[in-house]
């Protein structure tokens, strides 16, 4: 959670705050119920260019200006998380127009899809996307996000006095026998500040092969 | 000791029990006792539940994701499992419905509707981990691949039969959840992985 003053001098508490799209209702709620769990913040929407309306960017391209917004934005979102397959603007469109704005880029999104498709995983990752998910999501997926959320956060809010921010990750016990990468290992003992999250993240991206590597457990690829 | 004095007696008024006694030693002898019938009975409807559970995975009815689903449900969301498996036997229903009527005539199959309609109960069946169902969906998706109008309508036929199953034993699930919060207890939330019950069989890999 992160700490706002307010005029009072009175420090309050708000959530980080996800914006999920997802054209099939069962799916929103799915994963609107796993964000929340997680101690997020969660609108959803069912369309990519509802997506775009929400942050206040315009749609359509009639201006050549891709940094045009239509309204200021109503909401502040920390993350979005997008379905792939979805009619009229894809997941992957909309990962593109929200890292074309210059307002909008640095929200970091993560595509999810039920298909296990290299080719599309590795369009989404050099897209930019933060991370891609295998559909169906679970609890320890989402554990992945909160280093994301916080980089974004903690950008914002560099000029306001250092504030003690709790990782709130809920590491679930997940009686399923996983080979848990390095990332989940690290991830289940940590009770230390953020700052050093992030730095053992950092680190670790940096064994690993890096940020093109897809980021999904339990599944076989097939090539 | 129990003397006439000493018994208590019991009422329920608005829900709660209210103990009567004229000393102390009646009121604890007895709510040792109730809690005691309280706790037997809740401990046997506790195993009952456990005991279905596991057999339903055992089965392959259910697979980890019905694990994970659990898990999203808390006090705060009591229902939460029920409402996902509701609204995923409502989706079935319908989305049997329109590929039945897609498939009917065997000079106008509407493959890519099938597909589509297969795609959607596959990805569902997934998230909620109703097992059968997701199977039968990964065949009934070579029949449309290629499409064979027959081997849809075999597929179709068992993907209607296994959503209808699992719907009875998951409601047999739920009303025993119930007896058991009727009756002050809580629900089980551990139960063993699926993968230590049918170690053949890697829910993970199907896909």
């Amino acid at each position: 959670k992160r700490t706002q003053n307010n005029p009072m001098g009175v420090v309050t508490e708000s959530q980080f705050h996800v914006l999920a799209v997802d054209d099939s209702l069962f799916d929103r709620k799915m994963i609107e119920r796993l964000l929340q769990k997680s101690s997020c913040q969660v609108t959803t929407v069912d369309s990519g260019s509802k997506a775009l309306e929400l942050l206040g960017l315009r749609e359509s391209n009639e201006s050549d200006d891709p940094n045009a917004t239509s309204t200021s934005p109503e909401v502040e979102i920390n993350l979005i998380i997008t379905d792939y397959c979805m009619p009229g603007m894809t997941g992957y469109d909309l990962l593109k127009r929200v890292k074309e704005s210059a307002a909008f880029r640095s929200i970091p999104v993560v595509i999810m899809s039920s298909e296990n498709v290299p080719a599309r995983i590795s369009r989404c990752l050099e897209e930019g996307a933060e991370e891609f998910f295998l559909k169906p999501v679970k609890l320890a997926d989402l554990t992945k996000l909160k280093p994301h959320m916080m980089k974004t956060k903690l950008k914002k809010e560099s000029e306001k006095p250092a504030e003690e921010v709790k990782p709130e990750i809920e590491e679930e016990e997940s009686p399923v026998i996983e080979i848990l990468t390095l990332h989940q290992e690290l991830e289940s003992e940590q009770q230390e500040p953020m700052l050093s999250n992030n730095k053992r993240k950092a680190m670790e991206e940096a064994i690993s092969t890096g940020r093109s590597r897809p980021k999904y457990n339990d599944i076989t690829t097939s090539v | 000791l129990m003397t006439a004095k000493s018994l208590a007696s019991k009422e329920t008024v608005n829900g709660r029990c209210w103990f009567y006694s004229d000393d102390d030693d009646g009121i604890s002898v007895y709510l040792n006792r109730e809690l005691h019938a309280m706790n037997t009975v809740v401990a046997q409807l506790q195993t009952q539940f456990q005991d279905y559970l596991v057999s339903l995975y055992q089965q392959g009815f259910l697979d980890n994701q019905f694990t994970e689903l659990r898990k999203l449900q808390d006090e705060g969301t009591p229902d939460f499992v029920a409402e996902v498996v509701s609204l995923f036997f409502d989706d079935c229903s319908k989305l049997i419905n329109s590929m039945s009527r897609s498939l009917e005539r065997p000079e106008n199959v509407d493959f890519k509707q099938v597909d589509s309609g297969v795609h959607q109960l596959k990805g569902s069946s997934s998230s909620v981990g109703a097992r059968r169902v997701k199977n039968v969906c990964i065949s009934f998706k070579e029949c449309c691949d290629v499409q064979n109008r027959e081997g849809c309508l075999r597929c179709l036929q068992q993907v209607d039969y296994e959503y209808k199953m699992l719907k009875t034993k998951l409601q047999d699930l739920f009303n025993l959840e119930k007896q058991i919060v009727q009756a002050g207890g809580a629900i089980p939330q551990h139960f063993p992985s699926y993968t230590i019950l049918r170690p053949d069989i890697r829910p993970c890999l199907d896909a």
